[in-house]
């Protein structure tokens, strides 16, 4: 360059900030097809996030715990407000609703096996329960979808919860989508469709359309199953301070709040990127509604969207949440991604880390595929194994923290144990900019 | 005859006694007064049982209901029968929204209207409408048969699957992908089935039959605007 330069004066070729070269790439791309860009996963854009905040930690004012001696404990229970059996789990991770057919069997034995090997739960998803899901898992969240693929009052009562999907972080306001690449006969057998077919699954639920019908769905759903099952909702980052409180009046034992950057199996790129808030920006609104309500703490709230550490998880519970819910991380736990598969995901136009194309039923991981050859790769044992070890390592990050904070339970840590490093996230979070006692829209600075 | 009179029995004692029927009861006769609108009546049975409610109900009636034969004297809410596995259930009058919505099985018959939403994302029940639908009926059916003898509202079959729907009388329009389809022996003598099996007075050769046209099975850029 600098000899053309040197020869031929002109501007140095300048990309544009506005058609950048994946902007432009992705203009072509529908050009070419005359269709959306598809994918899974939650957003990649940058938005604030956990990263952003720090413990303070403890000092002369706070009184520490002895990190290798005194207790914390981690212990959560989900479905005290109306259910007869409440869930009881050993730590405050739990495993996100995800649904065999866009993930294989092995992966959703792996889930299930490794969530019970950490004494935590796990969940189905859009397409029914499996024997094979409910027999690794000791406690299982049964989703209750607008689909109501699989859906019979049998599986609902061998349940120990049931989850009524309204929404998902990654697609507030979508339905779901499981392309016909994906749909074997197994699949199609659980959804009552044709082999190969497109899979729509509806936005909306097809038999309520607001809370008043919702808390009547939910009577419906206790009185078959004897009053025992916590009802969880879950809505995805939208508007958390009503939908929170709307779940509350309908009735709801747990609600699951889910951030954009939370997965899904297949949704349009366009929607995963530009529909929903951050995490971050969900959690407070969620929390002041069930406090404004008297229900913090009785109704308890799981959060879920790009929950990946220990620290992630601190974090969620000082700012109010009761557990996290984890999808992504446990899948990258298992193996998706691995750069071990480097070489196929070259094949397949992508890298370890950036493969995304879960809808395709490529997934050389053997993990969000149908394929009798690519599963085989998964072996469920040791994927538990692995799920187990990251689920134990999370914990012990998390009651590494409360203990810094003088915290006995996790449950413990608070919002003045926290500060933030921009002040977009201190306003997101309502805990003061790092060295002020300013928070952005709540005090002067 | 075991009656529950539902003026003076929380609807959770109802539904624990009807739940608690074992295939080879002896209790298969079972009348419930007083309904007068109550949600959640007769959900969740799982027996060979009869049921008949004297008067109207709210919502749900009949929910994911097994095996039993359930009879509304009156008229029925929304989700009346909603994700039905298998059994029958009978409405004397007009049932409201969602009739049948998700139900995988059993037979669901309304003698008198069945409002919009018949049929939702139905998935291998047959319903049986003595008279008309409302609009949006059989969205995103996807196995089953629903026989309307009356006529049915706007956008009937609305992004269909493999559900057969028969109408005797006019449609208002046709949802996206659903057409009009030749009623081959077959068809008639499905018809004729249910007919008979409803208590229904109609002959199958009255019926026109509408299905899906499965150009949206998968995505194509042409057929974009249909959805």
């Amino acid at each position: 360059m600098r000899d053309i330069m040197d020869t031929n004066p002109q501007t140095l070729p300048r990309d544009s900030s506005t058609f950048s070269p994946e902007i432009n790439a992705e203009i072509r791309r529908a050009a070419d097809t005359g269709i959306y860009d598809i994918r899974g996963g939650g957003a990649k854009r940058k938005v604030p996030h956990f990263d952003d905040l720090l413990f303070l930690g403890a000092s002369i004012s706070r009184y520490p715990l002895e990190g290798y001696r005194e207790k914390c404990d981690t212990s959560v229970v989900l479905g005290t407000r109306f259910a007869k059996k409440p869930i009881e789990l050993k730590i405050p991770v739990t495993i996100a609703g995800m649904s065999f057919g866009a993930l294989s069997g092995p992966a959703k034995e792996a889930l299930g096996r490794g969530a019970t090997m950490a004494g935590t739960s796990t969940t189905t998803g859009d397409g029914g329960m499996t024997d094979e899901e409910r027999g690794h898992s000791e406690k299982l969240v049964y989703q209750y979808l607008p689909s109501r693929y699989g859906m019979n009052p049998d599986d609902l009562r061998r349940a120990d919860a049931i989850e009524i999907v309204v929404g998902q972080g990654a697609k507030p306001g979508g339905g779901g989508m499981l392309l016909g690449q994906k749909i074997t006969q197994r699949v199609a057998n659980m959804r009552n469709l044709p082999v190969g077919i497109d899979q729509r699954s509806a936005c909306r639920h097809p038999d309520w359309t607001g809370p008043d019908d919702l808390e009547i769905k939910i009577l419906e759903l206790r009185e078959i199953t004897n009053w025992e099952k916590p009802i969880y909702i879950k809505i995805g980052g939208a508007r958390p301070y009503y939908d929170t409180a709307l779940a509350v009046k309908a009735g709801a034992d747990v609600v699951v709040l889910d951030g954009m950057q939370g997965g899904t199996a297949a949704t349009q790129d366009v929607f995963i990127e530009n529909v929903g808030q951050p995490t971050l920006a969900c959690i407070r609104p969620a929390v002041k509604a069930l406090q404004d309500l008297g229900m913090h703490r009785k109704v308890q709230l799981v959060v879920s969207g790009g929950i990946r550490t220990g620290a992630d998880v601190a974090k969620a519970l000082a700012l109010g949440a009761d557990a996290v819910a984890i999808g992504t991380a446990a899948l990258i736990a298992i193996g998706e991604n691995d750069p071990k598969w480097a070489a196929e995901y070259s094949k397949l136009g992508t890298t370890a880390d950036a493969y995304d194309d879960w809808h395709e039923g490529k997934d050389p991981a053997g993990i969000t595929t149908q394929d009798p050859e690519l599963m085989k790769r998964l072996d469920p044992v040791e994927a538990a194994r692995r799920l187990r070890n990251y689920l134990a390592v999370m914990t012990l990050e998390c009651q590494t923290i409360a203990r810094a904070c003088g915290k006995s339970h996790v449950h413990n840590l608070e919002p003045e144990d926290l500060c933030a490093l921009t002040i977009e996230a201190a306003a997101m979070a309502g805990v003061p900019l790092a060295g002020t006692s300013w928070i952005p829209g709540q005090t002067g600075f | 005859m075991q009656t529950v009179d539902l003026a003076n029995t929380p609807l959770r004692e109802l539904n624990t006694a009807l739940q608690a029927q074992a295939v080879t009861t002896n209790q298969t006769q079972w009348e419930v007064l007083n309904p007068k609108g109550a949600h959640a009546i007769a959900v969740g049975l799982d027996a060979p049982i009869e049921v008949t409610v004297n008067g109207s109900t709210g919502y749900y009636c009949a929910g994911m209901n097994k095996q039993a034969t359930i009879n509304v004297t009156g008229s029925a809410g929304p989700g009346v029968a909603e994700n039905m596995m298998s059994g029958t259930v009978v409405i004397e009058g007009d049932a409201s929204q969602y009739a049948g919505a998700t139900g995988h099985g059993g037979l669901l018959v309304i003698k008198g209207n069945a409002s919009s939403r018949c049929g939702i994302s139905m998935k291998g029940i047959d319903i049986v409408v003595f008279g008309n639908i409302g609009h949006m009926s059989a969205f995103m059916a996807q196995s089953g048969n629903l026989v309307v003898l009356g006529d049915a509202g706007d956008a009937l079959g609305d992004s269909l699957y493999e559900a057969r729907l028969f109408v005797r009388g006019s449609v208002k329009s046709l949802g996206s992908d659903c057409i009009e389809k030749e009623m081959r022996p077959e068809h008639l003598e499905i018809l004729r089935d249910l007919l008979e099996r409803s208590g229904a007075d109609a002959r199958p050769e009255e019926f026109k039959r509408y299905g899906s046209a499965r150009k949206l099975y998968n995505f194509h850029v042409d057929h974009a605007g249909a959805y």
